[in-house]
C-alpha cells in the first residue's frame, strides 16, 4: 500500500535566481533524496528548491524508524547536503532543516506566504555568505599516553606497583594541566576568530564516532563570513594554529550558512 | 592546521565550496542538517523536530558531553552568547549532575580504563606461558 508522495525541502531562495527574466539557473542535472529530481516550487517571489518523496520511506511514521538507522541516515544527509551544497554554490539560499516534507506544493506554497518577510529578512541576513567551521582538539600529550603502549611497558613491567603508580600519578596530573592550558587555547582561538566573522556559534564538541579523532575536542564552532574573505579567515585559522601548539585545529568549509540559517533554531 | 575541502577548488575563487559528496565527516554534515538549517513552520506533514531523535542525539551529543566533562569543558553551557542553546541542552545536562570536581571523576575513569588495560594484559601473559 502507498502512503502518497511528499515534498521535501532542501533550500529557499529569492525566486529571479531560478525563474528570472536571464533565465535562471537550471537544475535539472540535480537530483535529491530518493535519486527524485530537484525542481523549483516558486510562490511569494521565493523558490523552494525541493523534490517528491515516497512518503512509505520519507513519511512520519518511516522517517522515525529511518533515522535511527546510522546508514541510511548517512547517505540522506549527505544527498540533502549535496543539493543544499550544489544550490548555494549557484545563488544565495537559506538551508533548510532535514526531513522537512510537505503534502504537496499547495502547503509549500502557503508555507511561503505566511513567513514571506522573516525569510527574506534571513536570506538577506545570511544569503551569500558562507560558514566555517573551525575544531581544536588537544593536541596528543606524551604524558597522557597510556603506559602499556609504546617504550613505557617494559619500565612498568620491571618496577614495584608502587612506583608505577606514583609515576601514573604524576603522568596524570602533567595531564590535567596541560588539558587546562589546551581549554583556554580553545577559547582565545574562539574569541580571536569571532572577532573577524559576522556571527558566531559554537556546538558541543562531537563525539569521537562522528568526529573519528580520538582526541578530546576543546572546540566546535562554525563561523559565518562574506564568501570574499575566505582567504583572510583561513590565513586567521592558519594563524591561530602556529600561535596554540597545544592544539591540533582543524577547518572545514567554506559550507552553506546552515548554523545561521534559523533565528532562534536551537532548543524547541 | 588540517583543511578539509575538495581538492582543486579553490574556496576564495569559487566562494561556496563546502565538504565533497562522500569525502565530508559525517559528523560535521549531521550536525548541521539535523541540528541547524532553517525550520519552517506552517502545514508541514514531517518536521523533524516532532521526531524524537534519542538515538541520535544520545551519538551526537551526549556521549561528546561526557568526553567534554571528563577534560573538564562545559564553557559553551554558560557563554550568554550561547544561552538559546545552553536552554537546550538543560535535560540532557541535569541527567548528568553537575559537574562539581569533574576532574577527580575525570581521573578515576581514567585510571579505571588503564585496570581494565592492565588486566586483559596480564590475562594475555598468562595464557601465554
Amino acid at each position: 500500500m502507498s502512503a502518497g508522495t511528499g515534498v521535501w525541502a532542501y533550500a529557499i531562495t529569492e525566486s529571479d535566481h531560478v525563474t528570472g527574466a536571464g533565465g535562471g539557473s537550471d537544475l535539472s542535472w540535480l537530483t535529491g533524496v530518493g535519486g527524485a529530481q530537484v525542481r523549483a516550487v516558486t510562490c511569494s517571489g521565493l523558490t523552494v528548491l525541493a523534490s517528491d518523496v515516497n512518503l512509505d520511506e520519507y513519511g512520519e511514521a518511516a522517517l522515525r524508524e529511518n533515522l535511527e538507522n546510522l546508514d541510511w541516515l548517512d547517505e540522506v544527509a549527505r544527498l540533502h547536503h549535496y543539493v543544499v551544497d550544489a544550490t548555494a554554490r549557484l545563488f544565495p539560499v537559506l538551508p533548510v532543516r532535514l526531513a522537512t516534507v510537505y503534502g504537496g506544493d499547495a502547503a509549500v506554497c502557503a508555507s511561503l506566504a505566511d513567513h514571506r518577510e522573516q525569510l527574506l529578512d534571513a536570506l538577506r541576513r545570511v544569503g551569500g555568505r558562507v560558514e566555517w567551521g573551525v575544531k581544536a582538539y588537544a593536541a596528543a600529550d606524551k604524558a597522557e599516553a597510556a603506559p602499556d603502549q609504546g617504550e613505557a611497558e617494559p619500565a612498568a613491567r620491571e618496577s614495584s606497583g608502587l612506583a608505577y603508580l606514583r609515576r601514573r600519578r604524576d603522568q596524570l596530573a602533567a595531564g590535567r594541566e596541560a588539558r587546562t592550558a589546551a581549554v583556554s587555547g580553545a577559547q582565545a582561538v574562539h574569541a580571536g576568530l569571532a572577532d573577524k566573522a559576522t556571527a558566531a556559534v559554537v556546538r558541543p564538541p562531537q563525539s569521537a564516532q562522528l568526529s573519528k579523532v580520538r582526541l578530546p575536542m576543546l572546540l566546535n564552532a562554525a563561523y559565518l563570513l562574506d564568501a570574499s574573505d575566505g582567504a583572510n579567515f583561513t590565513a586567521a585559522v592558519a594563524a591561530e594554529a602556529t600561535a596554540h601548539p597545544e592544539l591540533r585545529i582543524e577547518l572545514t568549509g567554506p559550507w552553506p550558512p546552515y548554523s545561521f540559517a534559523g533565528e532562534d533554531d536551537d532548543g524547541r | 592546521m588540517t583543511i578539509s575541502g575538495q581538492p582543486g577548488t579553490s574556496a576564495t575563487q569559487r566562494g561556496i565550496a563546502g565538504g565533497g559528496r562522500s569525502s565530508t565527516n559525517l559528523g560535521d554534515i549531521l550536525e548541521r542538517v539535523l541540528d541547524k538549517g532553517l525550520v519552517i513552520a506552517g502545514d508541514i506533514q514531517v518536521n523533524l523536530l516532532d521526531i524524537e531523535l534519542l538515538t541520535i542525539k544520545l551519538r551526537l551529543v551526549i556521549a561528546s558531553l561526557d568526553t567534554a566533562r571528563e577534560v573538564g569543558i562545559n564553557w559553551w553551557e554558560t557563554d550568554p552568547w550561547l544561552n538559546a542553546e545552553a536552554a537546550g541542552r538543560q535535560a540532557v545536562r541535569s541527567k548528568h549532575g553537575d559537574g562539581d570536581g569533574r576532574l577527580e571523576e575525570g581521573d578515576v575513569q581514567e585510571l579505571k580504563d588503564e585496570l581494565g588495560r592492565l588486566r586483559g594484559r596480564i590475562k594475555e601473559l598468562e595464557s601465554g606461558r
